[in-house]
């Protein structure tokens, strides 16, 4: 029974999305605001909360200070914003703000499950690691424990960056495409954005790099896409 | 800034996007008439133009009085010499004849006729003087020809007058004032002698001198129509340069600058004319500021409403999917009021949607966000995406890679394939390629049915909001497709537009409505971000 969080402050809103989860199997706490969601995090409950589904208009706090908090205090859990379509800027300062993925309201509920479903998948061990560990220039993956470490230093890594860094550290020095990326790593099988991954890649960066605009472990390739690479 | 929230940065300022592009085009329009008709206005400004007629007014003015006055003043100068030395002759000879006449025995014979002639002349200077007597002549100068000076006319006169009577003549040209007058005898009754006298007198000096008034008069027109012409062109100015720049005002006015205006000087006719113009430009850009504001108003109107519908909008389109779910089991009425719900939902969403995004536009909130992309899986995934694949026939060039915004583009193709399997019949073709203009090279992606196609006065009105083609354009009412929001064309347009793109609307060879998008191929190998 997957656990999942969901703040939103529209009532009937948050009580059809509490419904269409709970038919399908998930387990929900709902907050209303900010605040509620971070005291619940705080609470006995929290360790349960697998995944958190987050407005990003909000009364008081708003969406992204709630996902900065909720990076700050649990640097893995999932979480997937609800945003307005077409507003790009709260999109990329959502994405900046450490979501994994959004969703533009009004969403269906087989998408949003679906997104849900994705971004689950990425949390739980991949099971079909080859090697158990690479130790890749001080930079240590753990494929199997997924766990990172530089330099003896444990780096905890939100799902979707730690997949992404599995994914691109796999084949050191291979190009992958934004699109390739999207799909493997999202499970956005048409017409992902395309700034997820370019979001994701800069939150990553921040963390392993030691200099992230001159990084050495994720690279840019003009025009093409990304590679993990050469060190 | 009323509204939700969050509808504080997407309705703000600004209905300008909306009409950036017809002022443009009107712009052009006007600007393209000035271009063209410039060449001849100013050719015909310097032939018929205010200064030309001015100069040539004071010209022409100057002249006629100059000659009116010089002609007057001649005429007067003239009179007033020739009076005086006729006065002055007919006194002299009256004195010199009176004086000499005295001791003059008649009848005379030829001698002393003779020297009564040169006696006569000796007191009046240089004038030939000519006495008569019945058949005796006697000419103080013999050598001059004076018959013909002195006519019979005069020589009738003096005969039947008894005082001096003068005549003007010209005689080879020159002119000469002949006075003649009878002797009359002193003895009281005045009677006539018989004797008569003439005297020439020559007038060449006195014609010299008013020839000379001529001649000056004449040289002292030159200046004076020149400084009437200097004046002219001054004044010119003067009422020119005010005109002028009332005609620059008013070009800029016609060219869109609602802001153009003159300065008031003066308190004349021209100042008038520019109050005048400034109070019409001030009441047309009150005006416009009234429409833009209203204009403004009913756009944010309908961003926010559209806002404001979407939370519940969010509500319901989250719990239709377990209404339709749920619909098997439900008895045969619910169920199917339980699938209107859930489809007019997917419906309404889909409009408000639409609405957002004009909305959008419309406040210029727009951004692209350019990748470079492959068209030919664009235009494939935006089919299979939908489930279109297998009912859309496509013919797309491989290798077609653009500065596109994938979504937008998405968007664009999705619209006009849905607007042609709702309207058009099938078979619906696709296809995909590139294209070289004078303007550069493009990328065109023609969407073809084979349907009726459209009237052409339906293809200017397509791309406008909520348009809908004839009923022959609309196919069955429970169409696979459901209705669109009537936004689709307009919606897919503005995204074209954005990226310098078009889409036109034509007619296939065999019939058919055939839409083109046309999108600027950017030199590929080049990463924006």
């Amino acid at each position: 029974m997957p656990h999942v969080l969901l703040i939103e402050d529209d009532a009937s809103v948050r009580d059809g999305m509490e419904l269409v989860l709970r038919r399908h199997g998930y387990d929900v706490d709902t907050a209303a605001t900010g605040e509620e969601a971070l005291a619940l995090l705080d609470g006995p409950a929290g360790g349960k909360v697998e995944l958190a589904v987050l407005d990003l208009m909000l009364p008081g706090m708003d969406g992204f200070e709630v996902c900065r908090r909720i990076r700050a205090r649990t640097a893995v859990l999932p979480v997937i914003m609800l945003t307005a379509r077409g507003d790009d800027h709260d999109i990329v300062t959502g994405l900046e703000a450490g979501a994994d993925d959004y969703v533009v309201k009004p969403v269906t509920a087989p998408v949003l499950e679906a997104r849900i479903r994705a971004a689950l998948r990425r949390a739980e061990p991949s099971g079909q690691a080859r090697s158990a560990e690479a130790d890749l220039a001080g930079l240590v993956i753990d494929r199997a424990g997924l766990t990172v470490t530089k330099q003896g230093v444990t780096i905890p890594l939100p799902p979707t960056e730690l997949r992404l860094l599995l994914e691109l550290s796999a084949s050191p020095g291979r190009v992958l495409s934004r699109e390739q990326l999207l799909e493997s790593v999202w499970d956005h099988t048409f017409l992902g954005d395309s700034r997820l991954v370019d979001a994701a890649v800069g939150r990553l960066r921040a963390k392993l790099e030691d200099v992230p605009a001159r990084p050495r472990y994720v690279q840019t390739v003009r025009g093409f896409g990304y590679r993990f690479g050469p060190l | 800034m009323s509204g939700g929230k969050g509808a504080g940065h997407e309705g703000t300022d600004s209905s300008r996007a909306g009409t950036d592009a017809r002022e443009a085009s009107r712009a052009d329009a006007t600007g393209t008439a000035g271009r063209g008709a410039v060449p001849g206005r100013r050719s015909r400004r310097l032939v018929g133009g205010l200064r030309t007629r001015l100069v040539v007014t004071f010209v022409v003015v100057a002249l006629i009085s100059a000659v009116t006055a010089t002609a007057l003043a001649y005429r007067d100068a003239r009179t007033a010499v020739l009076r005086r030395t006729q006065d002055a002759a007919v006194n002299d000879v009256r004195t010199r004849v009176t004086a000499v006449a005295a001791d003059f025995d008649l009848p005379p014979d030829q001698r002393s006729l003779s020297r009564f002639a040169a006696k006569v002349s000796d007191g009046l200077g240089a004038r030939i003087v000519v006495a008569r007597h019945q058949d005796l002549v006697a000419v103080s100068d013999s050598l001059a020809d004076t018959e013909a000076r002195i006519t019979a006319e005069l020589r009738a006169a003096v005969r039947a007058g008894d005082g001096a009577r003068f005549q003007r003549v010209m005689w080879r040209g020159e002119p000469y004032l002949v006075v003649g007058m009878p002797v009359t005898y002193a003895d009281g009754d005045r009677r006539s002698s018989g004797l008569e006298v003439f005297v020439i007198t020559d007038l060449r000096a006195e014609r010299d001198d008013t020839a000379a008034l001529l001649d000056s008069v004449r040289a002292g027109v030159v200046p004076v129509v020149v400084l009437a012409a200097v004046l002219a062109l001054l004044a010119a100015g003067t009422v020119l340069r005010p005109v002028r720049k009332l005609g620059r005002a008013t070009r800029g006015l016609a060219a869109g600058d609602l802001g153009s205006r003159v300065a008031v000087r003066g308190h004349d006719e021209l100042a008038d004319l520019a109050r005048t113009f400034n109070e019409t430009a001030d009441a047309l850009q009150a005006s416009d500021a009234r429409l833009r504001e209203q204009e403004a108003k009913a756009r944010r109107f309908v961003a926010d409403v559209s806002h404001e519908l979407r939370t519940p909008l969010a509500a319901m389109t989250m719990v239709a999917t377990v209404l339709e779910e749920d619909a098997d089991q439900l008895p045969p009425d619910a169920a199917r009021a339980a699938r209107t719900v859930g489809a007019e939902t997917a419906r309404l969403s889909r409009l408000v949607e639409d609405l957002m995004e004009i909305s959008r536009f419309d406040a210029n909130a727009v951004r692209l966000n350019p990748a470079e992309t492959d068209l030919a899986e664009a235009v494939r995934a935006s089919l299979a995406l939908r489930g279109w694949a297998d009912r859309v026939e496509t013919r797309l060039d491989e290798g077609v890679r653009a500065e596109v915004d994938r979504r937008r583009v998405d968007v664009i193709v999705a619209n006009l394939v849905g607007n042609a399997l709702r309207h058009g019949a099938p078979p619906v073709v696709v296809t995909l390629g590139t294209a070289v203009a004078a303007d550069g090279t493009w990328v065109t992606v023609e969407v073809a049915d084979h349907g009726p196609g459209l009237p052409p006065e339906a293809r200017e009105r397509v791309f406008d909001r909520f348009y809908k083609a004839d009923a022959a354009r609309t196919r069955s009412a429970a169409d696979t497709e459901g209705q669109g929001s009537g936004l689709g064309t307009a919606i897919a347009l503005e995204n074209a537009r954005l990226h310098g793109g078009t889409i036109e609307v034509g007619e296939g060879p065999e019939g058919g409505a055939v839409f083109t998008l046309r999108l600027p191929l950017r030199r590929t190998g080049e990463e924006t971000r």
